[in-house]
Protein backbone atom coordinates (compact mmCIF):
# COMPACT_ATOMS: atom_id res chain seq x y z
CA UNK A 1 0.00 0.00 0.00
CA UNK A 2 1.15 3.63 -0.88
CA UNK A 3 1.25 5.96 1.83
CA UNK A 4 -1.02 8.26 0.18
CA UNK A 5 -3.76 5.41 0.42
CA UNK A 6 -2.69 4.81 4.51
CA UNK A 7 -3.64 8.84 4.29
CA UNK A 8 -6.95 7.97 3.36
CA UNK A 9 -7.62 5.02 5.46
CA UNK A 10 -6.59 6.48 8.56
CA UNK A 11 -7.97 10.25 7.96
CA UNK A 12 -4.32 11.68 8.29
CA UNK A 13 -1.89 14.20 7.28
CA UNK A 14 1.53 14.41 5.64
CA UNK A 15 3.87 16.04 7.27
CA UNK A 16 7.06 15.80 5.31
CA UNK A 17 7.52 16.37 1.01
CA UNK A 18 5.03 15.40 -1.33
CA UNK A 19 7.17 13.37 -2.66
CA UNK A 20 6.70 10.79 0.17
CA UNK A 21 3.03 10.28 -0.98
CA UNK A 22 4.25 7.41 -3.95
CA UNK A 23 6.64 5.70 -0.69
CA UNK A 24 5.51 1.87 -0.46
CA UNK A 25 4.59 0.36 3.21
CA UNK A 26 4.93 -3.49 3.20
CA UNK A 27 3.82 -4.09 7.19
CA UNK A 28 2.85 -2.17 9.87
CA UNK A 29 3.89 -1.94 13.88
CA UNK A 30 2.41 -0.17 16.55
CA UNK A 31 4.96 0.46 19.47
CA UNK A 32 5.90 3.18 21.67
CA UNK A 33 9.40 1.55 22.93
CA UNK A 34 11.95 1.99 20.50
CA UNK A 35 14.19 -1.37 21.15
CA UNK A 36 10.89 -2.98 20.04
CA UNK A 37 11.11 -1.44 17.36
CA UNK A 38 14.71 -2.50 16.30
CA UNK A 39 13.94 -6.06 17.50
CA UNK A 40 10.81 -6.55 15.65
CA UNK A 41 9.92 -4.85 12.77
CA UNK A 42 11.37 -5.24 9.00
CA UNK A 43 12.46 -2.96 6.06
CA UNK A 44 9.54 -0.90 4.98
CA UNK A 45 7.79 -1.10 7.95
CA UNK A 46 5.19 1.87 8.89
CA UNK A 47 5.56 2.52 12.59
CA UNK A 48 2.46 3.78 14.48
CA UNK A 49 3.64 5.02 17.63
CA UNK A 50 2.85 8.05 20.24
CA UNK A 51 6.50 8.81 20.32
CA UNK A 52 7.16 12.19 18.78
CA UNK A 53 10.55 12.65 19.99
CA UNK A 54 14.08 12.93 17.70
CA UNK A 55 14.47 8.98 18.99
CA UNK A 56 11.63 8.29 16.62
CA UNK A 57 12.99 9.33 13.66
CA UNK A 58 16.77 8.04 14.44
CA UNK A 59 15.31 4.23 14.74
CA UNK A 60 13.03 4.91 11.97
CA UNK A 61 16.58 5.71 10.21
CA UNK A 62 18.32 2.69 10.84
CA UNK A 63 16.20 0.14 10.66
CA UNK A 64 14.89 1.05 7.48
CA UNK A 65 11.06 2.41 8.56
CA UNK A 66 9.16 3.06 5.38
CA UNK A 67 7.30 5.88 7.79
CA UNK A 68 6.69 7.08 11.06
CA UNK A 69 2.91 7.37 11.97
CA UNK A 70 1.65 9.60 15.29
CA UNK A 71 -1.13 8.89 16.74
CA UNK A 72 -3.41 10.87 18.88
CA UNK A 73 -2.81 13.82 17.13
CA UNK A 74 0.39 14.51 18.63
CA UNK A 75 2.57 17.20 16.68
CA UNK A 76 6.31 16.55 16.59
CA UNK A 77 8.30 19.71 16.70
CA UNK A 78 9.67 21.59 13.77
CA UNK A 79 13.20 20.14 14.14
CA UNK A 80 12.25 16.68 14.38
CA UNK A 81 10.16 17.21 10.78
CA UNK A 82 13.19 19.16 9.56
CA UNK A 83 15.18 16.08 10.25
CA UNK A 84 12.82 13.63 9.20
CA UNK A 85 12.63 15.77 5.56
CA UNK A 86 16.84 15.71 5.77
CA UNK A 87 16.25 11.65 6.43
CA UNK A 88 13.69 11.18 3.60
CA UNK A 89 11.45 9.45 5.83
CA UNK A 90 7.68 10.01 5.53
CA UNK A 91 5.74 11.48 8.60
CA UNK A 92 2.34 11.56 9.15
CA UNK A 93 -0.33 12.42 12.04
CA UNK A 94 -4.06 11.24 12.92
CA UNK A 95 -6.14 11.73 15.43
CA UNK A 96 -6.98 8.50 15.81
CA UNK A 97 -5.74 6.43 18.92
CA UNK A 98 -2.79 3.62 18.67
CA UNK A 99 -5.20 0.59 18.28
CA UNK A 100 -8.01 2.21 15.96
CA UNK A 101 -5.52 3.18 13.51
CA UNK A 102 -3.68 -0.09 13.94
CA UNK A 103 -7.47 -1.77 13.11
CA UNK A 104 -8.34 0.57 10.48
CA UNK A 105 -4.79 -0.47 8.44
CA UNK A 106 -4.98 -4.00 8.79
CA UNK A 107 -8.62 -4.57 7.67
CA UNK A 108 -7.09 -2.92 4.62
CA UNK A 109 -4.83 -5.88 3.93
CA UNK A 110 -1.86 -4.64 6.08
CA UNK A 111 -0.16 -7.32 7.87
CA UNK A 112 2.22 -7.05 11.08
CA UNK A 113 5.88 -7.52 10.88
CA UNK A 114 5.64 -11.29 12.64
CA UNK A 115 3.50 -12.19 9.66
CA UNK A 116 5.35 -11.25 6.63
CA UNK B 1 34.43 10.16 13.03
CA UNK B 2 38.16 9.52 12.49
CA UNK B 3 39.13 6.92 10.02
CA UNK B 4 41.95 4.84 10.45
CA UNK B 5 44.41 2.75 8.38
CA UNK B 6 44.79 -0.63 10.06
CA UNK B 7 45.00 -4.27 8.19
CA UNK B 8 40.83 -3.43 8.26
CA UNK B 9 39.55 -2.64 5.27
CA UNK B 10 38.17 0.44 7.05
CA UNK B 11 37.91 1.26 10.62
CA UNK B 12 36.04 4.61 12.33
CA UNK B 13 35.67 5.59 15.67
CA UNK B 14 32.52 7.80 17.05
CA UNK B 15 32.80 9.81 20.16
CA UNK B 16 30.11 9.43 22.06
CA UNK B 17 29.05 12.28 24.65
CA UNK B 18 27.01 11.55 27.90
CA UNK B 19 23.39 12.75 28.09
CA UNK B 20 23.45 14.44 24.91
CA UNK B 21 20.05 12.49 23.73
CA UNK B 22 19.86 14.58 20.22
CA UNK B 23 22.74 13.68 19.18
CA UNK B 24 22.31 9.99 20.61
CA UNK B 25 22.00 7.76 17.12
CA UNK B 26 24.55 9.81 15.10
CA UNK B 27 27.05 7.24 15.26
CA UNK B 28 24.98 4.55 14.51
CA UNK B 29 23.43 6.33 11.50
CA UNK B 30 27.12 7.31 10.37
CA UNK B 31 28.47 3.62 10.69
CA UNK B 32 24.89 2.71 8.78
CA UNK B 33 26.04 4.96 5.83
CA UNK B 34 29.18 3.42 5.71
CA UNK B 35 29.11 -0.18 5.18
CA UNK B 36 26.01 0.74 2.69
CA UNK B 37 28.92 2.47 1.28
CA UNK B 38 31.30 -0.56 1.10
CA UNK B 39 28.42 -2.50 -0.63
CA UNK B 40 27.58 -4.92 2.40
CA UNK B 41 24.31 -7.04 2.54
CA UNK B 42 21.22 -4.70 3.96
CA UNK B 43 20.57 -7.68 6.49
CA UNK B 44 23.99 -7.74 7.87
CA UNK B 45 24.11 -3.17 7.71
CA UNK B 46 20.87 -3.81 9.74
CA UNK B 47 22.02 -5.89 12.93
CA UNK B 48 25.33 -3.89 12.73
CA UNK B 49 22.88 -0.42 12.97
CA UNK B 50 21.05 -1.88 15.54
CA UNK B 51 23.76 -3.45 17.92
CA UNK B 52 25.61 0.06 17.71
CA UNK B 53 22.47 2.30 18.31
CA UNK B 54 21.48 0.45 21.34
CA UNK B 55 25.44 0.45 22.28
CA UNK B 56 25.17 4.03 21.53
CA UNK B 57 22.07 4.92 23.94
CA UNK B 58 23.72 2.85 26.90
CA UNK B 59 26.62 5.19 26.85
CA UNK B 60 24.87 8.37 26.80
CA UNK B 61 21.88 6.80 29.53
CA UNK B 62 24.26 5.54 31.78
CA UNK B 63 27.83 6.13 31.06
CA UNK B 64 30.18 9.39 31.76
CA UNK B 65 31.08 9.06 28.10
CA UNK B 66 32.87 6.61 25.62
CA UNK B 67 33.65 5.43 22.37
CA UNK B 68 32.82 3.63 19.23
CA UNK B 69 35.48 1.69 17.76
CA UNK B 70 34.61 -0.01 14.51
CA UNK B 71 37.36 -2.06 12.40
CA UNK B 72 35.41 -3.45 8.83
CA UNK B 73 37.48 -6.59 7.63
CA UNK B 74 36.62 -8.90 4.73
CA UNK B 75 34.78 -11.51 6.80
CA UNK B 76 33.65 -9.54 9.89
CA UNK B 77 31.95 -6.30 11.59
CA UNK B 78 34.08 -5.74 15.15
CA UNK B 79 32.23 -3.41 16.89
CA UNK B 80 34.05 -2.27 20.09
CA UNK B 81 31.94 0.07 22.73
CA UNK B 82 34.57 1.47 25.51
CA UNK B 83 32.61 3.82 28.50
CA UNK B 84 34.12 5.39 31.06
CA UNK B 85 30.96 5.07 34.35
CA UNK B 86 29.77 3.39 37.33
CA UNK B 87 30.02 -0.17 35.44
CA UNK B 88 27.39 -2.59 35.49
CA UNK B 89 26.78 -3.92 38.96
CA UNK B 90 24.97 -7.31 38.08
CA UNK B 91 25.53 -8.14 34.09
CA UNK B 92 23.42 -11.52 34.24
CA UNK B 93 20.80 -9.36 35.29
CA UNK B 94 21.44 -6.49 32.65
CA UNK B 95 21.75 -9.03 30.03
CA UNK B 96 17.51 -10.26 30.97
CA UNK B 97 14.81 -8.91 28.85
CA UNK B 98 12.91 -6.43 30.51
CA UNK B 99 15.79 -5.17 33.48
CA UNK B 100 16.39 -1.75 33.50
CA UNK B 101 17.97 0.58 35.87
CA UNK B 102 16.60 3.76 33.60
CA UNK B 103 15.24 6.65 34.83
CA UNK B 104 11.51 7.48 34.01
CA UNK B 105 13.11 10.21 31.52
CA UNK B 106 14.81 7.90 29.25
CA UNK B 107 12.00 5.62 29.47
CA UNK B 108 9.69 8.98 28.36
CA UNK B 109 11.91 8.76 24.95
CA UNK B 110 11.21 5.08 24.27
CA UNK B 111 14.31 3.61 25.87
CA UNK B 112 15.02 1.87 29.27
CA UNK B 113 12.58 -0.78 28.91
CA UNK B 114 15.38 -3.22 29.36
CA UNK B 115 16.19 -4.55 25.77
CA UNK B 116 19.45 -2.99 25.13
CA UNK B 117 21.51 -5.32 25.50
CA UNK B 118 18.94 -8.47 24.56
CA UNK B 119 18.68 -6.45 21.33
CA UNK B 120 22.57 -6.47 20.87
CA UNK B 121 23.21 -9.75 22.20
CA UNK B 122 20.92 -11.09 19.68
CA UNK B 123 22.26 -9.19 16.47
CA UNK B 124 25.84 -10.33 17.29
CA UNK B 125 27.34 -13.52 16.06
CA UNK B 126 29.88 -13.22 18.95
CA UNK B 127 29.11 -10.84 22.18
CA UNK B 128 30.71 -9.62 24.97
CA UNK B 129 31.14 -7.62 27.67
CA UNK B 130 33.02 -6.49 30.85
CA UNK B 131 32.65 -4.44 33.50
CA UNK B 132 34.14 -2.93 36.28
CA UNK B 133 32.30 -0.85 39.11
CA UNK B 134 33.33 2.57 39.62
CA UNK B 135 35.25 2.51 35.99
CA UNK B 136 33.37 1.64 33.16
CA UNK B 137 32.17 -1.33 30.72
CA UNK B 138 33.71 -2.42 27.50
CA UNK B 139 31.45 -4.41 25.48
CA UNK B 140 32.41 -6.42 22.09
CA UNK B 141 30.30 -7.38 19.13
CA UNK B 142 31.58 -9.13 16.35
CA UNK B 143 29.48 -9.56 13.55
CA UNK B 144 29.99 -11.82 9.99
CA UNK B 145 29.82 -10.98 6.76
CA UNK B 146 31.62 -11.89 3.34
CA UNK B 147 32.25 -9.00 1.33
CA UNK B 148 31.00 -8.50 -1.87
CA UNK B 149 28.49 -11.36 -1.64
Amino acid sequence: MKIKEVLEVIDAELLTKPEHMERQVLSVCGADLMSDVLAFTKAKTLLLTGLTSIQAIRTAQVVDLAGVVFVRGKRPSPEVVEMANEEDLPLLVTHHPLYETCGKLYTCGLKGCSEL
Amino acid sequence: MTARGTGALMSVTYEIVAGDFVRAGEAASKLKRVLQQLGLDPTIIRRAAIATYEAEMNIVIHSYGGHISVDITCDSIEILCEDSGPGIPDIEKALQEGYSTASEDVREMGFGAGMGLPNIRRSADDFSIESRIGQGTRLQVRILHRAGE
